[in-house]
């Protein structure tokens, strides 16, 4: 029996509509009961519980990230689940759920257990996303039912998107069948070859090849009609890290239409733009590339109307020697997971006045309930006992040496950051704890 | 646990500019036209008549044993002779390292070849890369002042100097006189893959801020509309007779079909429409002067009667790299300026156009 009060906090719980002042009592790795102020004393000393004091500062369900990539197994040199899942917890995420595209490719129910067991010594709760055809390779579908009974809470080929119309098709009936969402990176790489950053002015100057926003939105568009040809069925259709006017435009009018269609932004999409690339900074390198203005806009935009549902980081963690080369022979991809949170808050709440409500939404309730994560993203009575305890005012400098992730190629460095996370639990478990 | 009090930060920082930098890049290094000043446009332009002018022996005491180390990842015939004999003319010591017969073969990264170079006394690095963007990758490795020779398809510095030299020499018009005007009046169309050429992209973003009109000239899929935006004074002409007509310099360009990717160019339709050929020069520009930073695909994009005709100082552009790198070598690795003796600079470039006028009569 181990128990945790958390006593006067401002407990921001969008899944229970509370925004206001309660304490907050977890027992066995649930959370046991949220009362005002002073009335669960009695309870917590019943029941032995350590206290922690929370004065001052925002309690709120874990963060729950459903785009990381954890490099386990085959990749351990740029993270494993233990330190990629020890920087989400520093990151105030409580929930990660993990891309396919390790070594092997997860396509198999033994990978998807062997990532899930506890002696990957995890800080944080993983959930397996299981690539949607075999090998990734877009030819032959994958178990869904057997991955979903083994833990898999998606299916992508992400990275690798699945290009194939008649593929497509099959993957969004499989997975309606088998209550599993596809998740897509879209981008119609045939319009990509060698290319490495946005398309654009840009781009022509610094003399490399850049991908077109057609090839994210034509994509979007080609699965949205796939979708169409289905409604009446199950077939949920996530679009990865959204990046383009273009494509949430695409999305908004499939909404309107009735399809289950859902996305996600990254808070580098919202945060920066193509210009970051600056002299060749390959820690400004990332797929879907940082875009035009008007795009940055627009991503904000569907952050504050709605129309996008969630933040994910697409944390893609590189070795120093990988992202030290050539730009456009550099791996796509930065380290987010520390960085989500400050970025956050800086922009959407400071900024544009986003209620911290609205952001635990999109941070924590959302992408729960996105990919049926039961008991995550929640503080009601029951639900796990995965939270984060941050100060939302302090202002901080994030550095990339500092990281608990194995890589440091992030373009923040340096970055002031508004909102520490001073504690995450992990159902019930200091998962990390503020110096 | 309680709200921690912090002392509020300094107020966001700009973007870093690479992961864990070894060294703050030399500012004497040359990565990218963007990167001088005017009056750095000038000084070379100086610095090259100067030194090309002075008595070689004494030249070669310039950099006597100072080391500059060429590193060359693509091949080359005119920009890694002329780099080299330039560094040689100032004294200076020169290894020539090349993809195909050193370690970068056996995958030995762009990073650690720099340090390997700095290790073994490289004072200075010449490099010619197939990726854009890789001479700011060395520079940051090594600290070392590193001329960008050419990268991906990015920027050819030097290349963009040489012409203007060419240019201004052959408009018989002072280097010394106030930059923004050097080319005033001037139209100077660039022909061709316009799409892959570091060379276009270099005069692009220079020439206009001297003053000149730069006309781009070719089909849209080697010639894309954002062209437009390297820079002010940038106009596109799809008509080669039309640019032709208002151009007093025209520069040919070479389709690279090493670059060419997933484009579909029918060559009989592209020589129709923009090679230079006599009957086109003679009709549309007959005092023009043409150009090619080579190397050239004769009787693709220019014919040999235009090659080696009276109005072409293609050669002479080759002549003029030399003086240019030993400039750009000698501002790289002794930035103060040199104390030159007896001529002035006036009458070492009066004579230099007088051998030049000589040779070009020897020539036709």
């Amino acid at each position: 029996m181990s128990a945790t009060l958390i006593r006067g906090g401002h407990v921001v719980d969008p899944s229970a509509g509370v925004a206001a002042d309660r304490d907050l009592l977890l027992k066995d790795g649930r959370v046991a009961a949220i009362e005002s102020p002073g009335k669960l004393t009695a309870a917590a000393k019943q029941a032995g519980a350590e206290i922690i004091e929370a004065g001052g500062l925002v309690v709120a369900p874990g963060l729950v990230d459903i785009h990381v990539h954890l490099r386990e197994p085959g990749q351990g040199y740029k993270e494993t689940i233990a330190t990629g899942t020890a920087a989400a917890a520093a990151g105030g995420f409580t929930t990660v759920c993990a891309m396919p595209n390790t070594i092997p490719i997860n396509d198999s129910v033994e990978t998807t257990r062997w990532m899930q067991s506890a002696e990957r010594n995890p800080s944080a709760h993983v959930f397996p996303i299981a690539a949607a055809t075999r090998g990734s390779m877009g030819e032959a579908l994958t178990e869904y039912g057997s991955l979903k009974a083994a833990g898999a809470v998606a299916v992508s080929d992400d990275g690798k998107p699945i290009l194939g119309e008649a593929i497509m098709h099959q993957a969004l009936a499989a997975a309606a069948r088998a209550g599993l969402p596809v998740i897509q990176h879209a981008e119609d790489t045939r319009m990509t070859v060698g290319c490495s950053m946005n398309a654009g002015a840009l781009a022509f100057r610094l003399g490399l090849r850049g991908m077109p926003v057609a090839a994210e939105a034509g994509l979007v568009e080609r699965d949205l009609r796939l979708l169409a040809e289905l409604k009446g069925g199950r077939a949920h259709l996530h679009i990865a890290h959204l990046s383009t006017a273009a494509a949430l435009d695409a999305v908004r009018r499939a909404r309107r239409n009735g399809l289950h269609v859902t996305c996600e932004v990254a808070p580098h999409h919202f945060v920066l733009t193509e210009s970051a690339v600056g002299e060749y900074n390959t820690n400004a390198k990332m797929n879907p590339p940082l875009r035009a203005e008007s795009d940055r806009r627009a991503m904000l935009e569907g952050l504050l109307d709605g129309s996008i549902d969630c933040i994910a980081t697409d944390h893609a963690p590189h070795a120093s020697h990988e992202k030290e080369q050539e730009f456009d022979r550099a791996p796509n991809g930065i380290t987010g997971l520390e960085s989500a949170l400050g970025l956050t808050l800086e922009l959407l709440h400071r900024k544009h006045k986003v209620s911290l409500s609205r952001l635990i939404t999109l941070l924590s309730t959302q992408p729960a309930n996105l990919l049926n994560l039961r008991g995550r993203g929640s503080l009601v009575a029951g639900a796990f006992a995965d939270v984060v305890i941050f100060d939302p005012k302090v202002e901080w400098t994030f550095r990339a040496a500092a990281t608990r992730s194995k890589s440091r190629n992030t373009p923040f460095d340096g970055w002031t950051m508004l909102g520490k996370v001073r504690m995450t639990l992990s159902e019930g478990r200091v998962a990390y704890r503020a110096d | 646990m309680t709200a921690i009090k912090t002392r509020p930060e300094p107020p966001r920082v700009a973007l870093p500019s690479a992961p864990t930098p070894a060294a703050t890049p030399c500012s004497r290094s040359l990565l990218s036209v963007t990167s001088l000043s005017l009056e750095d446009v000038s000084a070379i332009l100086r610095l090259a008549t100067l030194l090309e002018a002075e008595e070689p022996l004494a030249r070669a005491k310039r950099l006597a044993s100072r080391r500059v180390a060429l590193l060359f990842y693509e091949s080359s015939t005119r920009t890694r002779t002329s780099f080299e004999l330039a560094a040689k003319g100032l004294g200076a010591d020169t290894a020539l390292i090349s993809s195909q017969s050193s370690s970068i073969e056996k995958g030995e990264s762009l990073k650690d070849t720099g340090i390997t170079l700095r290790a073994l006394g490289a004072e200075c690095i010449i490099l010619r890369h197939l990726s854009s963007g890789a001479p700011y990758l060395l520079a940051q490795a090594t600290g070392l002042p590193v001329l960008n020779a050419g990268d991906g398809m990015h920027e050819h510095p030097s290349q963009a100097l040489l012409d203007l030299r060419t240019m201004l020499r052959t408009l018989d018009r002072p280097e010394t006189g106030p930059s923004e005007t050097l080319l005033q009046g001037i139209t100077v169309s660039i022909v061709g893959d316009i799409l892959h050429s570091r060379v276009a992209r270099s005069n692009a973003l220079l020439l206009p801020r001297l003053g000149a009109r730069v006309v781009l000239c070719g089909p849209p899929a080697l010639l894309p509309e954002v062209a437009l935006e390297l820079s002010p004074g940038i106009t596109i002409e799809r008509d080669f007779d039309q640019a032709l007509a208002k151009s007093q310099i025209v520069m040919m360009l070479r389709i690279q079909k090493e670059r060419v990717t997933g484009l579909h160019i029918d060559l009989n339709e592209y020589m129709a429409r923009y090679q230079l050929h006599e009957e086109r020069l003679h009709a549309r520009a007959p005092q023009a002067i043409v150009m090619h930073p080579g190397p050239m695909i004769r009787g693709l994009e220019i014919t040999s009667e235009v090659a080696d005709g009276p109005q072409s100082v293609i050669a002479e552009q080759v002549r003029n790299g030399v003086a240019i790198r030993m400039a750009l070598i000698h501002r790289a690795l002794a930035p103060e300026l040199p104390q030159l003796p007896v001529k002035s600079p006036a009458k070492a470039a009066k004579t230099m156009k007088q051998e030049t006028a000589k040779k070009k009569r020897g020539g036709s």
